[in-house]
């Protein structure tokens, strides 16, 4: 099942196309890696499948998205939901300056939660699928600044899932991280799988090769090839693409 | 390179030497405060001094007593944050989040000149406009009160709340606000359930600095409070700290005279703790 369908998506910034014309299937309950030198427009092309490049000034965008079969770029799109389905983390690990707890209850109280219980229940749920909860359930109300590069990253994952989305998006979630806290989040996400769909960008070739299940290589705001992950690493059908994984550039 | 080395410690000499001068300075009006304040504070006596309801330092019993002045002094400058307080921040919100550039840097550049008309302009302007039109609104005697000088204030105020607030606003970290919109936020929610709270202790920082040009302002309020010793309600006229102090010096002598020194004393203790309480914020911020 696919769960999100990308077609001839273009966009522009200003007058610079940064997308040319993307075509992309993802499937559900799968980790897809978005690979490709920086500057091909993997991140861009992450960031507009919650339009999060809205915040951005002077972006413009041609083609669909569809999510569930709705195209987003519809008008009767309500974007804050399709934010709340479709949640994100970070590169930086970037929790907000309040206790761990109110962290990951800040998504649920917009969304119109605030009885005590259920936002308990939230927030251990949250934690325990991030794989946070043993490490931070006597100190829930400790400020999230006081965690480890790693535990924050974790964090986010938690504050994007307390919000119940179905996909995930992940731009370079451990590029900020030690090898350590990388192979944790690196379980996680194989984890996740099985509840959400991830989208993830990677700069780690072998980060994708090892806990992905499609892999997409963009190239200059082309999506050059995508497969399954196994088939891109060891044939991949494009001349471009084999010159990158096997490191010639990038 | 001899010659070098010793420009070299000449030049240490001359900013040292600069930055005494301010020390010294401070040092010497502290001192000063309090030999020249304390005096008439003993004769009085503290409690009486503090605590006493009249003022009359030309009669032929005088009494001195500040509290009317006290008062009028925090009624003022809680008046002036009533109103200039929420005012302030909503535009420091608007100018740092919210504006386009085309019209933010109008109201920016109206925001900097604010801060820069002398407060006799601002007493003036009361005087014109806001004096009569009080008379008139309440159908009073006069429009000298109270109220005129909390409106005078409030507006002399916003500059500071606003350009420190901003700067604040500005400084918080793209990445918040991000994660705030990525969880399905609006641009609202994000900005006064993560940007405002993040930038608390810088907002906090401009209000203090607003109450302290506030308590300290008086050529602006004594234009338009009326300066008669009342107890302060909002519709009489009234006498802050700073114009108990002006309106006298020139010919007081004797205990009266050493009583205004003893008044400055007071008000230099309220901002001595107003600057304490700002130092504690700011270095709450810095901590982050």
């Amino acid at each position: 099942m696919d769960i999100i369908t990308a077609k001839d998506l273009q966009l522009y910034y200003g007058t610079f196309q940064a997308l040319k014309g993307i075509d992309m299937n993802i499937s559900e309950r799968e980790i897809t890696a978005l690979i490709g030198p920086s500057g091909c427009g993997k991140s861009t092309f992450l960031k507009t499948l919650n339009r999060m490049n809205d915040t951005v000034h002077g972006v413009k965008v041609n083609g669909e998205v569809k999510y569930h079969d709705h195209n987003i770029f519809a008008s009767d799109v309500d974007v804050t939901l399709l934010r709340k389905n479709v949640g994100m983390v970070f590169q930086k690990p970037n929790p907000f300056p309040m206790s761990i707890y109110d962290n990951i209850a800040y998504g649920p109280r917009l969304h119109g939660s605030h009885k005590k219980n259920e936002l308990n229940e939230i927030v251990e749920r949250a934690l325990r699928g991030a794989a946070l909860w043993e490490e931070v359930k006597d100190r829930l109300k400790k400020s999230a600044l006081g965690l480890s590069g790693g535990q924050q990253q974790r964090l986010c994952i938690a504050r994007a899932l307390s919000v119940s989305p179905d996909v995930l998006l992940m731009d370079e979630p451990t590029s900020a991280l030690d090898p350590a806290s990388t192979m944790k989040i690196e379980e996680l996400m194989s984890e996740l799988k099985h509840d959400y769909t991830v989208v993830i960008v990677t700069h780690n070739m072998q980060q994708a090769a090892r806990i992905s299940d499609k892999t997409a290589f963009f190239l200059v705001g082309e999506l050059v090839e995508m497969g399954e992950t196994g088939d891109v690493f060891s044939m991949p059908k494009d001349k471009r693409t084999e010159d990158y994984i096997t490191g010639r550039f990038g | 390179m001899k010659l070098r080395k010793r420009i070299e410690k000449v030049i240490n000499a001359i900013f040292f030497i600069c930055g005494l001068i301010t020390i010294i300075a401070v040092l010497a009006i502290s001192i000063y405060m309090v030999v020249s304040g304390v005096p008439a504070i003993r004769e009085i006596g503290l409690v009486d001094f503090l605590f006493g309801q009249v003022w009359r330092s030309t009669g032929s019993d005088p009494m001195y007593g500040i509290l009317p002045f006290i008062l009028t002094s925090v009624y003022g400058t809680l008046g002036a944050c009533i109103i200039g307080v929420p005012i302030g921040i909503m535009t420091a919100v608007y100018l740092a989040k919210i504006a386009n550039s085309k019209l933010g840097g109008l109201v920016n550049t109206a925001v900097e000149l604010l801060a820069g008309i002398p407060s006799v302009v601002y007493g003036l302007i009361g005087m014109m406009i806001l004096v009569p039109g009080i008379m008139k609104a309440f159908d009073l005697k006069s429009g000298t009160t109270l109220l005129a000088a909390i409106i005078v204030l409030a507006v002399m105020i916003l500059p500071n709340i606003i350009s420190i607030s901003r700067t604040a606003l500005l400084s918080v970290p793209e990445e918040y606000e991000d994660a705030s919109l990525a969880l399905g936020a609006t641009k609202m929610e994000t900005v006064f359930k993560v940007s405002v709270p993040a930038a608390k202790s810088g907002i906090t920082a401009g209000i203090v600095l607003g109450i302290g040009r506030a308590i300290g302002e008086a050529m602006a309020v004594m234009m338009v409070a009326g300066n008669v010793a009342n107890m302060p309600s909002l519709l009489t006229s009234v006498t802050f700290l700073t114009t108990a102090v002006s309106k006298e010096m020139s010919y007081a002598s004797g205990l009266q005279r050493e009583a205004l020194f003893s008044i400055a004393l007071v008000l230099f203790v309220f901002i001595i703790i107003i600057n304490i309480i700002l130092n504690v914020f700011l270095k709450r911020g810095d901590k982050k």
